[in-house]
Formats: C-alpha cells, sequence, structure tokens
C-alpha cells in the first residue's frame, strides 16, 4: 500500500468512525441524563403531591440546574462533556453549564464586569430568541382569540 | 414493569433528541449556543401548533429536559396568558420559566463564585 491508498483509506474509515462514536456517546449520556431527570420528577411528585404537573415540571427544572451547576464548578460536566458533545449540551444541565463556565472563567476580571457580565455571553442568545419567540407566539394566540 | 417501559421511552426519546443535535454538530459545525437555539426554538414552534404534547406523552422527560422543553414552556406561557388577555400574552412565557432562569442566575452566581476555572484543557 502507498501513501496514495494509505490516505485515502484514512479518509475513508477516519471520519465515519469518529462520527459513529460522538453520536452513540450523545445518545447514551443524553439519554441518561434525561433518564435522571424523569427519575427527579417522579420523586419530587411523590415528596410534594400538593404540586400540579407544571410545578413539579418547574421544579425538575431547577433540581437538574442545580446539578449542571454543581458538576460544572467541580469541573466534572467538562469531561463529561468532552465525550457526550451534544448529550450534554442540550440537556437543561448542559444550559445551567453554559451559565456557570464563562462566569467562573471571567471572575477573574471582577465580580461586575467579569463574572455578571459574561454570565450570558453563551446564554445570552438562547434567553433572547426564546422570550421573543414567546411574546411572538402570545400576540399571534391573541389576535387568533380575537376572532 | 411499567415504570421500566416509561424510564426506556425517556432514554429512547431523550437520547434521540440529543442524537440529532449531534449531528447537527458534525455536518453543520455548529456551535453550541447555535445548537440550544435551534432546538428551543423547535420546541416551542411544536408547542406553538400543539405537537409537543404528542411528544411529551410519549417521552416525558426524554423530550422536556432538553432544551426543547425550555420552549415547550415559553410558548405554552404565552398561549396560556394569551386567553386572559395581550398583557399576559406578552409576559406569560417568561413567567413560565421563571423558575428556572432564576435557578440558573442564582445557582450560576453562587457557585461561579465559590469554584475556580481551570485552564482551558485540563
Amino acid at each position: 500500500m502507498d501513501k496514495k491508498e494509505y490516505s485515502e483509506l484514512v479518509e475513508q474509515t477516519t471520519p465515519r468512525t469518529k462520527e459513529g462514536k460522538t453520536l452513540l456517546f450523545a445518545f447514551a449520556i443524553g439519554g441518561l441524563i434525561c433518564t435522571i431527570g424523569q427519575g427527579v420528577s417522579d420523586a419530587l411528585a411523590a415528596l410534594i403531591p400538593s404540586f400540579d404537573a407544571k410545578k413539579i415540571g418547574a421544579l425538575t427544572g431547577v433540581v437538574m440546574i442545580f446539578l449542571g451547576s454543581l458538576l460544572t464548578g467541580l469541573g466534572v460536566y467538562d469531561k463529561i462533556g468532552y465525550y457526550a458533545g451534544a448529550g450534554s449540551v442540550l440537556p437543561i444541565t448542559g444550559f445551567a453549564n453554559s451559565v456557570v463556565s464563562p462566569a467562573m472563567e471571567y471572575n477573574k476580571e471582577g465580580i461586575v464586569f467579569g463574572l455578571m457580565a459574561k454570565m450570558f455571553s453563551i446564554a445570552g442568545p438562547v434567553i433572547v430568541s426564546g422570550v421573543c419567540a414567546s411574546v411572538l407566539i402570545g400576540v399571534i394566540y391573541y389576535i387568533i382569540g380575537l376572532f | 414493569m411499567q415504570y421500566f417501559l416509561t424510564y426506556l421511552k425517556v432514554f429512547a426519546v431523550g437520547g434521540l433528541v440529543c442524537t440529532i443535535g449531534q449531528l447537527l454538530i458534525n455536518k453543520t459545525k455548529m456551535t453550541s449556543a447555535r445548537v440550544l437555539v435551534t432546538f428551543l426554538l423547535a420546541g416551542a414552534a411544536l408547542e406553538a401548533v400543539g405537537l409537543f404534547r404528542y411528544i411529551e406523552d410519549f417521552g416525558k422527560a426524554g423530550i422536556t429536559i432538553p432544551i426543547t422543553g425550555f420552549g415547550k414552556s415559553l410558548a405554552a406561557g404565552a398561549i396560556e396568558g394569551a386567553k386572559q388577555g395581550l398583557y399576559q400574552a406578552c409576559t406569560g412565557g417568561l413567567a413560565a420559566v421563571a423558575a428556572g432562569l432564576s435557578a440558573a442566575i442564582a445557582f450560576g452566581f453562587v457557585i461561579a463564585l465559590v469554584s475556580k476555572s481551570k485552564p482551558k484543557g485540563a
């Protein structure tokens, strides 16, 4: 096998196996985080029977955000993220990670202009687009409701 | 057995959502912020057209724990508010995610304050 054949072979095989691996890890870890979330939700529903489904859902988010923030602070979440990719980014714990990570990194530049200002450098677009979308949807539903 | 089946569905749906996200990252070199925005808007859109509840009935936390659930809450709050008036239509979304957002800001602040950032790649 000469050099050209070898590099062709590498090109054929490497990206596919690597991509397969990233997809598999994303599936497994993403699925696992969601399963933990379901466990938290079921536990909260059993502990606080007076809360309705909406409040249990919100509280589940709070617990998962706490776990994501804590694991980020301990430096564990970024290690999981190295393998999990989207599996750790997409769950709400990843949203918490995207808030805490830059806040930690810029902490050394001061609390107000470092930590507080940079806290939403990644999560900011998520909140802006989400709030704008919700206002748009609300107004559309309001107008539809008029007729 | 019932519980096992529910958790299996949660795992499968949650895993599938993240796999789609990973495919987007692999194919389009999207940054994580873009992937988050895309899935958030997808969740909000699915709720706005009334399809989200069917996925949620099947996959439960598999679709609500990913950021799609955050988008769903924003949209659901706005739709709920629109029944009461224009004011609530505009505020309902944020009101619905107030707990999660407050948690992210408060926990984020305290934890970033007490933990030291490690150098990148460590």
